[in-house]
């Protein structure tokens, strides 16, 4: 025993290694050039004249300021939404059906999501043929920016949209730990309105839970490039998305101002954060006093409404949508105002069957490479925890959100540089390894709370009986743990699926997946391809998650021990 | 007049067909009726038809009046019912003085004066300046204390304990118990104990309805 404990120890050491050396390794390699430093490239020295550079570009400043405004707007409306979600349905039976619609929509990619939206709310959209001609009596799609607006609402809602989900099933996971029911019960028989209850009670002991995935929705919105790409402004465009532009420059004195671009859009995620922090305190401090008042908030009728609507309005958009795409995708005759096409047809998937059969292919041999790599390193170190009785601490939990808070675009420029030095840009190993970044993550997350709370007297029944422990591993606690660990693939599926900027940037353009094929269809218009590439990006990760729940109900078809009930 | 104190007329509590329980009873001002029965009884489910908590899946026929207001389909906040559990369930993330302002009657205008309704509470729990501790430092008695001053201080109508000294050791239980029952009787609150500890009813000194074994 001790001698396999010694083997498995350096496992979880070796999984925040991979984690967090190319993020900040990566750093690095994107803050020396913004100075001025990349010998490869004949920069010898340091100077400040990228950051002249970079501040000389016209509309900087703007750009700048839509990554503030639409990655902080953002952020502050899904915090806002999930808030008034919880407080009208948490603790009733409304909750279990906005599980059910949204849990979904967690593993649409970020891409075929905006795509959804772009062709909800566009000038030809449906809204707008739905109200047409009458009572609007458009008989051509009305100039107006609904998408790609210079003020960046619609990439905001787009933003909205995708992260609402994401941080409500967080807040969730997080809530029996806050003995959230036991706690509205005590508030309720005090006389406190559900909303207030909520805010008082249960908000206060979630919130430490889902401050990281807060931050990470932040960075994420702040820097995200696919969703600004396909409804952010072009005139000027934000900043990630212009920094991707001069990152895939075949000009490479562009890649200095890059380079310092990368590190002010970090500056600028940072310090978000970091007021973010202090907003924290603050409202802490606030709540405080109100809690001390005991008001008891007992007309809460209209804001729990709000709620609801909110919880309508948080999954309505996406579904019609991704609708849309499948609609597009089959439309042979498609007039405006017509509310559907007149004609159907198959041949814009017969015409792209071949590129998406290629990038199909591609995408999921990256995607089964880095799943298969993250599940195996991240079931030895929950094993190795086990067995050395160690469990994941802060600081671990802290790095492992490293690469969801340090901006994309902040870290990848300098592992660019690396692929190219290390021979792997353009190669799926390198972009295997990227992925592999971001999949993690999502993978621990997903299996530590299934994992943790297996009942340990299983495997203390299985070594009575003289069982060896990696026969317990292999033989009682994965199959126990099927559905988990299935589940976490299928996470980090979805996850690799939908990721761009890595892909783009160590692919160096050579590897073409689902999503940086449909992406790059956003500049062309053409809404027939964009809505089969669009589906089939969207399609991808549910095939993985329905394996993961055919799988073991296959499996465990006459064990009733093991049905699962969601 | 239907008077006051709490009146269960003709209550049952069925679920998939089955009686689970019947009560008609009068708990009156000061009174303490305990309900005892084996755990499954229902007697859990009992005091969250009371509060307003009952899952749904309970049918429930008969009303429950609190001094002549009918309880029937009142949402939990409306019902002015104080409730002690098992576990005290103070907020972890509030001081001792903050957990007693949570239940504090928000009529109680002002800084100062909700201070000093706190101070007044915290005394007369004999944790006199304890209000800036944290609630996990204190003993379990303490905590129980602290937990039946914050129900006082909403000014209920009806206390409702729902085994509140079972995981008390004995000797902080008789203590806690005389300090309970005392409160309740002085503030004349109608009070229902439900329990399994024969020592619990015998200290009432009020009357006992035992629940039954009518499920198997």
């Amino acid at each position: 025993m001790s001698a396999t404990s010694s083997r498995l120890r350096w496992i979880p050491r070796l999984t925040l290694a991979l984690l967090a050396g190319p993020v900040l390794a990566g750093v690095a390699g994107t803050v020396l050039p913004g100075l001025g430093w990349l010998p490869a490239l004949g920069g010898h020295r340091l100077s400040l004249e990228p950051w002249r550079d970079l501040i000389a570009t016209p509309g900087l400043l703007r750009s700048a300021a839509l990554s503030i405004s639409t990655g902080c707007g953002a952020t502050l409306l899904a915090f806002a939404t999930v808030l008034a979600i919880l407080c009208a349905c948490d603790g009733t039976r409304a909750l279990g059906l906005v599980r059910r619609l949204l849990s979904p929509l967690l593993a649409v990619p970020h891409a075929a999501a905006a795509f959804g939206l772009a062709f909800l709310v566009s000038p030809s959209g449906w809204i707008a043929r739905l109200i047409s001609p009458w009572p609007t009596g458009w008989e051509r799609p009305p100039d107006l920016l609904t998408v790609n607006d210079p003020w960046g609402l619609a990439l905001t809602t787009g933003l909205v949209l995708k992260e609402v989900p994401f941080l409500l099933l967080m807040t969730l996971a997080a809530l029996p730990q806050a003995d959230a029911a036991r706690s509205r019960t005590v508030a309720l028989t005090l006389g406190y309105g559900r909303t207030a209850a909520w805010i008082k009670c249960i908000l206060p002991r979630v919130y430490p839970q889902i401050r990281l995935p807060l931050y990470a929705v932040l960075a994420f919105s702040m820097s995200n490039v696919e969703v600004a790409m396909i409804l952010g402004p072009n005139t000027p465009a934000t900043l990630a998305v212009r920094l991707t532009g001069w990152m895939r420059d075949p000009d490479l004195t562009n890649w200095f101002r890059a380079a310092a671009g990368a590190t002010l859009q970090l500056a600028l995620v940072l310090s978000a954060i970091g007021i973010w922090r202090l907003g924290e305190k603050l409202a802490a401090r606030l709540g405080r006093s109100w809690i001390f008042a005991g008001g008891r908030g007992r007309s809460d009728l209209p804001l729990r409404l709000i709620g609801f609507g909110l919880a309508g309005l948080a999954t309505v958009p996406i579904i019609t949508g991704l609708a849309g795409l499948a609609a597009w995708s089959l439309a042979g005759t498609w007039r405006f105002p017509d509310a559907l096409p007149t004609a159907w047809s198959l041949n814009t998937w017969m015409r792209a069957a071949p590129d998406l059969a290629a990038a199909f292919a591609e995408s999921l041999k990256i995607a089964a490479a880095s799943v298969a790599l993250a599940l195996a390193l991240v079931l030895a170190s929950l094993e190795s925890g086990d067995r050395n009785r160690e469990r994941a601490t802060g600081a671990a939990m802290h790095l492992l959100y490293l690469p969801l808070i340090v901006p994309q675009v902040a870290f990848l420029f300098g592992l660019q540089i690396a692929g190219i030095l290390l021979r792997l840009e353009g190669t799926l190993a390198g972009v295997t390894a990227a992925h592999l970044i971001f999949v993690l993550p999502y993978i621990y997350l997903s299996l530590v709370d299934p994992w943790a709370s297996l009942d340990p007297r299983y495997a203390t029944a299985a070594a009575s009986l003289g069982a060896s422990t990696n026969r317990i591993f292999w033989t009682v606690k994965l199959p126990l743990l099927l559905t988990p660990v299935l589940t976490a693939a299928a996470v980090g599926f979805a996850v690799s699926i939908g990721l761009y900027l890595p892909t783009l940037l160590i692919g160096g353009g050579r590897v073409s997946t689902l999503t940086t094929e449909a992406v790059a269809l956003a500049a062309g218009g053409d809404r027939r391809l964009i809505g089969t590439w669009g589906l089939l990006q969207m399609l991808a990760p549910f095939v993985g998650f329905a394996l993961a729940l055919a799988l073991p109900a296959l499996t465990w078809r006459n064990r009733r021990g093991m049905q699962v009930h969601p | 007049m239907t008077g006051e104190g709490l009146f269960f007329d003709d209550v049952t509590i069925g679920q998939g067909g089955n009686t689970l329980l019947t009560l008609s009873t009068r708990v009156t001002p000061g009174e303490i009726c305990t309900i005892m029965g084996p755990s499954g009884s229902g007697k859990s489910t009992l005091l969250a038809l009371v509060t307003g908590t009952i899952d749904r899946s309970f049918t429930v026929t008969g009303r429950i009046l609190l001094n002549g207001r009918d309880l029937t389909g009142l949402p939990p906040q409306d019902r002015h019912v104080g409730m002690m559990f098992q576990d005290d369930i103070l907020f972890p993330h509030l001081s001792v003085a903050g957990n007693l302002a949570f239940g504090l009657r928000p009529n109680v205008h002002g800084r100062a004066a909700r201070q000093a309704a706190i101070d007044a509470a915290l005394i007369d729990a004999g944790l006199e300046g304890y209000g800036d501790r944290d609630p996990a430092t204190l003993s379990g008695g303490q905590r129980a204390r602290i937990a039946l001053m914050r129900v006082l201080l909403s000014e209920p109508g009806a206390l409702l304990l729902d085994e509140p000294f079972s995981k008390l050791d004995a000797t902080m239980r008789d203590q806690i118990r005389g300090f309970v029952f005392d409160h309740a009787r002085a503030n004349r609150l109608p009070t229902l104990l439900v329990t399994h500890d024969p020592g619990d009813a015998a200290a009432t000194g009020g009357p006992v309805i035992e629940i039954g074994d009518s499920r198997t």
